[in-house]
């Protein structure tokens, strides 16, 4: 036990040091940011495994000797209560009185022979004992010419049964968490309005199995995104602008079935062949076409610009490597209601398409695609690029209203911001799009099982008292001395009031069986 | 702030919140008035029980005499303090004061649920959605569990913790300049039954975690009192034990065993928070458990408790070093409602601060 209380404290200190230092598990970005932030302490931190606190070696270390000492703790515990369930109840003790919880009276005879009338009034007490619950067994003494009469009872045996029962099921949550962690996998993906997601690695923006994942043979489906929807508080009300009920409706077909229509909410994952979708993010995609100087589109996408503030300022790039004699790279700003500041800047002022206005600036030059490095597609390396317009260049920066089309500087061709509103089921001039979070855990109904068997034995263990209670009663020349003893095994607030509820009852039902007041 | 020329129920319900703070300020007050009064109350008590045993022609004069009349005194008045800790509402000792404390509560406590529905109906939602809607919600909760349980056990001795605490968080949440914030429609991962059931069971468990801990605290106080008491006796030098008001109170025995009585149910409660909590993180996050810097901060609250019930099975470890737990266990769920809610990063943003 000593072991066991030191290892849990052990284990909620461990636990801490997670909540203080950013985790890679649960914040990526932020141990990025950490790096950034403290060059010198980050290595350090790393090194004692800190940005990984429950996966490192003293974690683990923690909580399997925790696991080890509870196993250890449970078998010999099980045995020893198996053969508990199956004992009788101990033999009477000789001297009931040096019990705590004791009471006794003394019964003077009439008309019956005392020896009679204790064996009656135990055999009623056995009764009664068992109506109550308790497992009981009769040990009669004859000592010394004074007869002795006594039950022996006792209950809760449930209480250690369902403390072994919550341990159980602690081992198997951690076994459930372990093993199903191996065959779980999550992933993220970003589905622009009208585009289709297919369940192969590569239309994964990211992807982390577990260890016995296959990646190459997921469950076949296809995902289209026919509409995304959400509602803003109106501007007057309090709350102006908080976004809700966000809908994505997608249609999914299972390869060799009919299509069919879904729908996911925050809080409400949509299930597709034993994988769950989820609704992570969103944002406008509008869509660019960028044509050469004869007139030759070289580009034309529809690019997620990433929100960047709760109403909506977008930002996006776009990367047109071939068909034009350098390499070019935009940076956009996307406004869904272009507003200005006094400083001249641009913001958005409301999150919905009002007046929406998408601004670029223009580079020339090296993308850096080329050389085999993996690039992110929302940021532009501009080191080996000349700056065209925006900036320092002297050059506005391209502002373009749906539909719009502007020079790129220097007759090197054009930029339009494509008028989607044929294609949107809304009618509005951009299209949306969703990050979804695409999960498989087939574990977590073991895990929810294990955790409701582990409660449901904790509050047996917790609230069940064990006890036992004996009955004694003493033949003493004409009288009899009744004795009720009561012995706590565990926590037990009752036993006292039991203990004398019951010497009240057995008393009142023995009355008037050939005895006098009690004295 | 609501202070708008036309009252609106969200100004009601603020309006309601502070009067319901200022009646559990001045319950708060009665309380400390009675327990500063209990000590007289036990002196007088002792001194009758004095004379009953002089009377009795006891002997004085004898150190072991001495001694053992110190710890049967000891004993007695433990043994008469649990008789009224267990007596029945009609039955209980006549304290002024703590009537007048536990009848401000409840009067504090009606204006308290009022400001809770009046904000809820505002809300058009179950105000527990940021941290101003938590506090008010949580508080009216402890207080609920302190009014229920006074109906079984006389914990009024516990009265001025309980007001205190709740005028603390809920008039510390209640300033402008801190958590209020006006109702605002739900954010979209609060639509959810699992949070009415998590954070309902959250704050049942707070509650009675801090009845638990202000035994504990009291539990520690008497056992210090009790072991200077027998010390003491033999030297025949007077000592000074702590607080009078400790001699009305039961033994840290029955102190600590209602303590744990309590902290079982919170344990117990909390476990349920836990596993509501996780449900419902697996539907909005996507993930059971994700090690968020909030779900860290309830499984280091839930290994505590547990470690705390383990100890009170440990030899050497019942006792003061069990009672130290449960406090620790408790300043880890107030950390957790505050320094974690307002400075820690993680998934569980909803304190509506910014």
């Amino acid at each position: 036990m000593r072991t066991a209380l030191l290892l849990l404290l052990l284990l909620a200190i461990a636990a801490i040091p997670g909540s203080l230092v950013p985790q890679r598990s649960a914040d990526p970005n932020g141990v990025s940011q950490y790096f950034t932030d403290n060059p010198d302490l980050a290595p350090i931190l790393d090194g004692l495994q800190l940005f990984d606190v429950y996966t490192s070696a003293w974690f683990s270390a923690i909580y399997i000797l925790l696991f080890i000492s509870l196993i250890g703790c449970v078998i010999p515990r099980t045995q020893h209560h198996w053969k508990a369930l199956r004992a009788r109840p101990p033999r009477t003790p000789a001297r009931l009185e040096r019990l705590s919880t004791h009471r006794e009276t003394l019964v003077e005879t009439v008309d019956v022979d005392p020896a009679a009338y204790a064996g009656d009034a135990v055999a009623l007490a056995e009764q009664q004992l068992r109506r109550g619950g308790y497992r009981t067994e009769r040990y009669d003494t004859a000592r010394r010419g004074a007869p002795s009469f006594s039950v022996s009872a006792e209950r809760g045996y449930l209480k250690e049964t369902g403390n072994l029962i919550f341990h159980g099921a602690l081992v198997g949550v951690l076994i459930a968490v372990g093993v199903g962690g191996g065959f779980t996998y999550t992933g993220q993906t970003v589905i622009i309005q009208g585009d289709t997601f297919t369940n192969a690695l590569v239309d994964y923006s990211s992807f982390n199995p577990g260890r016995f994942v296959d990646e190459n043979s997921l469950v076949p489906y296809a995902m289209t995104l026919d509409e995304f929807s959400v509602s803003y508080v109106a501007p007057d009300e309090s709350g102006a602008g908080q976004a809700g009920d966000f809908v994505a409706r997608l249609t999914t077909q299972r390869a060799g079935e009919e299509p069919t229509a879904g729908e996911v909410r925050v809080n409400h994952p949509l299930d597709v062949a034993g994988d769950r979708i989820f609704l992570m993010g969103n944002g406008y995609a509008p869509t660019i076409t960028v044509r050469g100087p004869d007139g030759e589109v070289v580009y034309s996408a529809s690019v997620p610009f990433l929100p960047q503030d709760r109403n909506l300022t977008s930002l996006g790039v776009v990367k047109v490597p071939d068909g034009l004699p350098e390499q070019l790279g935009l940076v956009g700003f996307f406004y869904p209601t272009v507003a200005e500041l006094e400083s001249g800047a641009l913001t958005s002022g409301w999150p919905a398409l009002v007046y929406p206005e998408l601004t670029f600036n223009v580079f020339e030059g090296d993308l850096g695609i080329d050389g085999g490095i993996p690039r992110s597609v929302y940021a532009l390396d501009t080191t080996d690029m000349t700056q065209l317009t925006g900036g320092d260049t002297g050059v506005d920066s391209i502002r373009l209203l749906p539909g719009e089309t502007a020079e790129i500087p220097g007759g090197r061709g054009t930029i339009t911001f494509e008028d989607d509103s044929a294609l949107t089921p809304t009618g509005e001039p951009v299209k949306r799009f969703v990050s979804l979070s695409i999960h498989r855990d087939v574990a977590a109904t073991w895990v929810l099982v294990f955790a409701s068997i582990a409660v449901a034995g904790l509050l047996a263990a917790l609230f069940v008292p064990r006890r036992r209670v004996w009955v004694k009663a003493t033949v003493q020349g004409s009288a009899v001395r009744l004795e009720y003893a009561g012995l706590a095994r565990g926590e037990d607030p009752t036993l006292d009031a039991t203990v004398e509820r019951f010497a009240g009852e057995h008393g009142a039902s023995l009355a008037g069986r050939g005895a006098s007041q009690p004295t | 702030m609501p202070v708008d020329s036309a009252l609106s129920l969200e100004s009601v319900s603020f309006l309601l919140v502070w009067t319901a703070i200022s009646i559990y300020a001045l319950a708060f007050i009665a309380y400390v008035v009675d327990l500063s009064r209990r000590s007289a109350v036990a002196v007088e008590r002792s001194a009758q029980r004095e004379l009953v045993s002089v009377g009795a022609g006891a002997a004085s004069g004898d150190a072991t005499t001495d001694a053992a009349s110190a710890v049967d005194e000891l004993r007695a008045e433990g043994l008469a303090a649990e008789q009224n800790l267990n007596a029945a509402p009609g039955r209980r000792t006549r304290l002024l004061w703590a009537r007048i404390g536990t009848s401000l509560t409840w009067l504090a406590f009606l204006f308290h649920v009022g400001g809770v529905i009046t904000r809820g109906i505002v809300a058009g939602h179950v105000p527990w959605s940021n941290m101003y809607e938590f506090a008010l919600t949580g508080t009216v909760l402890i207080v609920a569990v302190y009014l229920g349980v006074l109906f079984r056990y006389d914990l009024r001795f516990l009265g001025s913790l309980i007001t205190g605490m709740v005028v603390l968080m809920l008039g510390g949440a209640s300033l402008p300049f801190t958590f209020y914030v006006e109702v605002v429609p739900l954010a979209d991962p609060l639509k959810s039954v699992w949070l009415v059931i998590h954070v309902f069971v959250a704050s049942l468990a707070t509650a009675l975690f801090a009845i638990a801990f202000g035994l504990s605290v009291l539990q520690l106080m008497q056992a210090r009192r009790e072991q200077r008491a027998i010390a003491a006796v033999g030297t025949g030098a007077t000592v000074r034990t702590g607080p009078g008001f400790l001699r009305t109170l039961p033994g840290s025995e029955a102190l600590e065993s209602l303590a744990y009585r309590f902290a079982i149910m919170g344990f117990v409660f909390w476990t349920f928070t836990l596993i509501a909590g996780s449900i419902w993180a697996n539907d909005a996050w996507g993930r059971y458990w994700g090690f968020d810097t909030k779900e860290v901060w309830t499984f280091v609250i839930w290994v505590l408790y547990a470690g705390y019930i383990h100890a009170r099975a440990t030899r050497g470890w019942r006792g003061s070093r069990s009672a130290w737990l449960s406090i620790v266990g408790f300043t880890a769920v107030i950390f957790n409602f505050t320094i974690v809610n307002m400075f820690f990063k993680g998934l569980h943003a909803y304190s509506g601060l910014s």
